[in-house]
């Protein structure tokens, strides 16, 4: 993934940082909480919302179930229509297929349609050592990269930026990168995107080489989806001469029917809108209209190592709507930088430890990112059970097992790290498999609550650093029933 | 071993543990969400898509053949345009009451070219009243993408209530995958400050939907 | 009707009040209560922090324990949620990796019949009024578990509104988790305490005096904020506001 994220701390002391810093936590909430109260308006608008949710769900699940033949007719299709198909099993081959095809073009620049998978990937960076520049033209994607900046939202990966940064971004950084910010440049949303139209506006008009992902890809007739706002996907897959889409191998549905679920469940869920101002499909190349030349990268990356996970495949359902992230209470708090990938949040929480393996020391945290309150599952428009695959890769973190990276087999030993606390948990199974021990604890307890300290040392202090420890009772439930009830068959 | 058959290869390992299953796609998923959302008569239908296209902050018109061109020149005027691009096919009676100079849609014009045209003119292959979206398909009638793209200012009308359907569903049916298609609902808009919708971006920055009954 | 009480092991360790709350509250209705003293664990802890091998001995004991009762009560949100939700998900586990069915065997008996408390009153015995009494304002907060994972929706508040003498008043962002979250509340202390805050602030603009959950958990973890923060709110489980009765009130 993304070069940017390398080296990155565990969750949880990333969190700590952004947990503190009241003007990210404020653009945050305030950011989450209007598409949260929207989101929930935009959905509710339509009855059949249920029966959406779950025929995407299955329209995915039996797409990803057929995916090699849904692979080989999606790039019949696209071929048939005019397209090149190349295949790219991770990142470094995209990055080099991407470079070869924009080297062959002649030309030293190439904007750029907001993509999760050349982020993930890091072409821009890829194609930066080669002397080729990518300008990102969607607004969010503008502000990362004028700002040098990571992005922390799928939808909206500068999120933690508010207007008035973004002010100060654009009246610094545009001039190093083409035209200068307007003069006496305010902090209204509406002149901020009056700014980025202009400072845009003469690389749409002078590109040659387009660069972007698609939403959806319909294998029976190889059509691609790009689902956009500003029009600025228009402009780069409309204006130059040549498109190169990097699509993730995930990203197929079956039939152009299928599109009446998407475009229903996503832009309510992403940007809680009936419909976004707009959608771009095309099959191929067209005579006269649009690029000359189309070529289509598929993605692996990971992505065949997931499916090969029977309960974390369901990962691959995502159609990066971001729902999920817009209403986690700890998205909210800890901001996307702590999760130290493209794909931040509940989402990004099951799909980076899946996507790179877990072996790193953030990628192993990951999957605690959460409280497991299940709101993410809740709004999720393709019912992906996120605390259920979390939980699965907790255990694959502290118990290990056979996994599949870059399609072989191995097996994971339990990570390092969890040995106190794996030793914990044994201790605890075997005084909860033998009540006669848990009694003897619990009257060990309160026996000695009179010099229980109010603050406890070690680990215990991330509990007692802002919260204090409930008093320990006289005597345990069970002893009271006893004395009350006469406790018979206490030993069984 | 190519990079093809290593993902394919990948793939059907991944699936070894699936079982295997036979059943055509089209018994494979269950679709009981709805056609379309309510029942409307052909006129609520219009409505609704003129409500919808005006929530996105669309400029809605409505007359009828014999109104439209007095319509068209009277926009053309008040945006002060001097220039509109006209795709092949369009009706020369929509633009029968203006003396704006016109430009062709053709495919040598270079984008900075495009960028000096005031506005654009152009039909709609369908209109979806649900969401108040407008779709266009690259028929004569409605020229390449990028002329509905490059000006600030796109006049876009549709026939009601032929063109009009009630739902995203209903609107793919009538639509042909093989062609390029534009769906329009509203101008150009960003929510990517603080999640906040804003119109007006890199599209046109207005638009206008003259419905003609 | 003769019902085993699951009290959980947080409750009958540190909230024996709730317990005896509980017991009071099903007796006045006529339910006779069991305690089946070889009762501990449901595993959920083990479970929610991946130690999925250690869970199986505990849900296999709480099968033993519970399986011959016509149903089984317990005043825990997420508790319940372990057994109805989750340990029919471990019988599916055990087989999708080659184990055969022996656990899921185990375990189904007892997963229909465990009832979270206020499902089991509005469910069950299909009461609101409990007969309570409890002159206090009180706010309420649906805990994770119980509002997604058992669907409990109205039932708590229907409950709540008919205590006599209570005033009921609405928490803002009530959906939202409160951070607690298990292990989570160790794990990520930051993120945890963040929640925490943010919700004893939400409880505290109501102007209630208690702070209600059906979940002693959730409750442990705000509770210890609110005196952190000396909000001068309370805690209270639902089942010691329901148990409260005019001759015998609950502070």
């Amino acid at each position: 993934m993304s070069g940017t994220f390398v080296g990155m701390p565990a969750f949880p002391e990333a969190a700590r940082e952004a947990v503190h810093d009241q003007t990210l936590r404020g653009n945050l909430r305030h950011a989450t909480h209007t598409i949260r109260a929207k989101r929930r308006t935009a959905v509710a608008e339509v009855s059949d919302w249920a029966e959406l949710r779950e025929a995407g769900k299955r329209i995915k699940d039996h797409t990803l179930r057929h995916l090699d033949r849904y692979l080989v007719q999606l790039e019949e299709s696209v071929t048939a229509a005019g397209g090149t198909v190349h295949w790219a099993a991770d990142a470094g081959e995209a990055n080099r297929i991407v470079t070869r095809l924009v080297k062959e073009t002649g030309e030293s620049e190439v904007v750029k349609v907001k993509s999760m998978a050349t982020q993930e990937i890091g072409l821009n960076e890829a194609l930066e050592e080669e002397g080729i520049r990518a300008y990102e033209t969607d607004l969010a994607e503008l502000i990362v990269q004028l700002g040098k900046d990571r992005p922390s939202h799928i939808l909206v990966p500068a999120i933690h930026r508010n207007r008035g940064e973004i002010r100060e971004i654009f009246a610094r950084e545009m001039s190093e990168w083409g035209r200068p910010a307007p003069e006496g440049l305010t902090d209204t949303p509406a002149e901020l995107a009056e700014a980025a139209r202009l400072h845009l506006r003469e690389k749409f008009l002078r590109a040659k080489v387009g660069v972007s992902g698609a939403n959806f890809m319909v294998a029976e007739t190889g059509t691609l989806v790009v689902v956009e706002s500003e029009g600025n996907g228009r402009m780069c897959l409309t204006l130059p001469e040549t498109l190169i889409s990097v699509v993730g191998i995930e990203k197929i549905v079956p039939t152009w029917r299928d599109l009446e679920v998407f475009l229903q469940t996503l832009p309510r869920s992403s940007t809680a809108e009936r419909m976004n101002p707009y959608t771009s499909t095309w099959t191929g190349t067209t005579d006269e209209d649009g690029p000359r030349n189309f070529h289509l990268v598929l993605l692996d990356n990971g992505r065949t190592d997931t499916l090969a996970d029977e309960v974390g495949r369901q990962a691959l359902r995502c159609i990066r709507c971001s729902a999920c992230l817009n209403v986690c209470p700890v998205y909210e708090r800890a901001g996307g930088h702590a999760y130290g990938s493209v794909y931040p949040g509940p989402i990004g929480a099951i799909l980076s430890p899946q996507l790179r393996g877990t072996a790193s020391e953030i990628d192993a945290s990951l999957p605690y990112a959460s409280s497991l309150c299940g709101a993410c599952y809740e709004v999720c428009p393709v019912a992906i059970d996120i605390p259920e695959v979390l939980v699965h890769l907790r255990e694959r973190v502290v118990q290990g097992g056979q996994v599949t990276r870059e399609g072989n087999k191995v097996v994971l030993r339990p990570a390092k790290g969890h040995a106190a606390e794996r030793a914990a948990m044994r201790a605890a199974r075997w005084a909860f498999t033998r009540p006669g021990a848990l009694r003897t604890g619990q009257r060990l307890a309160s026996r000695t609550r009179r010099f229980h300290p109010r603050t406890l040392p070690g680990p215990g202090r991330a509990w007692t650093g802002t919260r204090d420890l409930p008093p320990v009772p006289a005597e345990p439930f069970r002893d009271w029933w006893h004395r009350t009830h006469g406790g018979k068959d206490e030993t069984k | 071993m190519s990079s093809r058959e290593r993902v394919l290869g990948r793939v059907r390992r991944a699936l070894a543990d699936v079982p295997r299953d036979d059943t055509p796609y089209e018994r494979a998923v269950a679709r009981d969400y709805l056609g379309e959302h309510g029942e409307r008569t052909v006129e609520q239908t219009v409505d609704l898509l003129a409500e919808n296209l005006a929530d996105y902050r669309a400029i809605v018109h409505r007359t009828d053949a014999g109104g439209l061109a007095g319509v068209v020149a009277g926009l053309l005027r008040e945006r002060g345009s001097s220039s509109v691009l006209v795709p092949p096919g369009l009706d020369e009676g929509w633009l029968a009451a203006t003396g704006v100079t016109r430009v062709a849609d053709r495919a040598e014009s270079t984008p900075h070219e495009l960028d000096r045209v005031d506005s654009v003119i152009t039909a709609c292959a369908v209109a979806i009243a649900e969401t108040g979206t407008l779709v266009l398909d690259g028929s004569p009638d409605q020229g390449r993408r990028r002329i509905t793209l490059v000006p600030d200012h796109h006049i876009c009308v549709v026939r009601v209530p032929d063109q009009v359907v009630s739902s995203v569903p209903q609107a793919l049916e009538r639509l042909d995958p093989a062609r390029p298609l534009t769906w329009i609902s509203g101008p150009s808009a960003t929510s990517d400050i603080e999640l906040d919708r804003v119109e007006g971006v890199h599209g046109p920055r207005t638009l206008e939907v003259v419905l003609v009954g | 009707m003769r019902v085993a009480l699951f009290l959980t092991c947080v409750n009958d360790t540190l909230y024996p009040d709730t317990g005896r709350a509980v017991v009071k509250l099903l007796n006045r209705l006529g339910v006779e209560v069991d305690f089946p003293v070889a009762q501990t664990c449901c595993g959920q802890a083990h479970y929610n922090t991946g130690y999925r091998y250690e869970a199986e001995p505990l849900a296999r004991h709480f099968s033993d324990v519970f399986r011959d009762y016509e149903a089984i009560v317990t005043p825990s949100g997420s508790c319940g949620a372990m057994v109805r939700e989750l340990y029919p998900r471990m019988g599916e586990r055990a087989r999708a990796e080659g184990r055969g069915d022996t656990l899921a065997t185990a375990l189904a008996p007892v997963v229909p019949k465990t009832y979270e408390l206020t499902e089991f009153l509005v469910d069950v015995l299909g009461v609101t009024d409990v007969g309570a009494y409890y002159p206090h304002t009180v706010t309420y907060h649906p805990t994770c578990h119980g509002l997604r994972g058992l669907g409990l929706g109205e039932r708590p508040l229907r409950l709540l509104r008919a205590v006599k003498g209570l005033e009921l008043v609405e928490l803002p962002g009530a959906e939202e988790c409160c951070g607690f979250g298990g292990t989570f509340a160790l794990k990520n202390a930051d993120v945890s305490a963040a929640m925490g805050a943010d919700k004893v602030r939400n409880a505290a603009s109501t102007g209630a005096e208690v702070l209600c959950a059906a979940d002693n958990s959730c409750l442990m973890h705000i509770g210890g904020t609110m005196t952190r923060l000396r909000t001068g709110m309370r805690p209270v489980h639902i089942a010691q506001i329901l148990a409260s009765t005019e001759e015998e009130p609950a502070a």
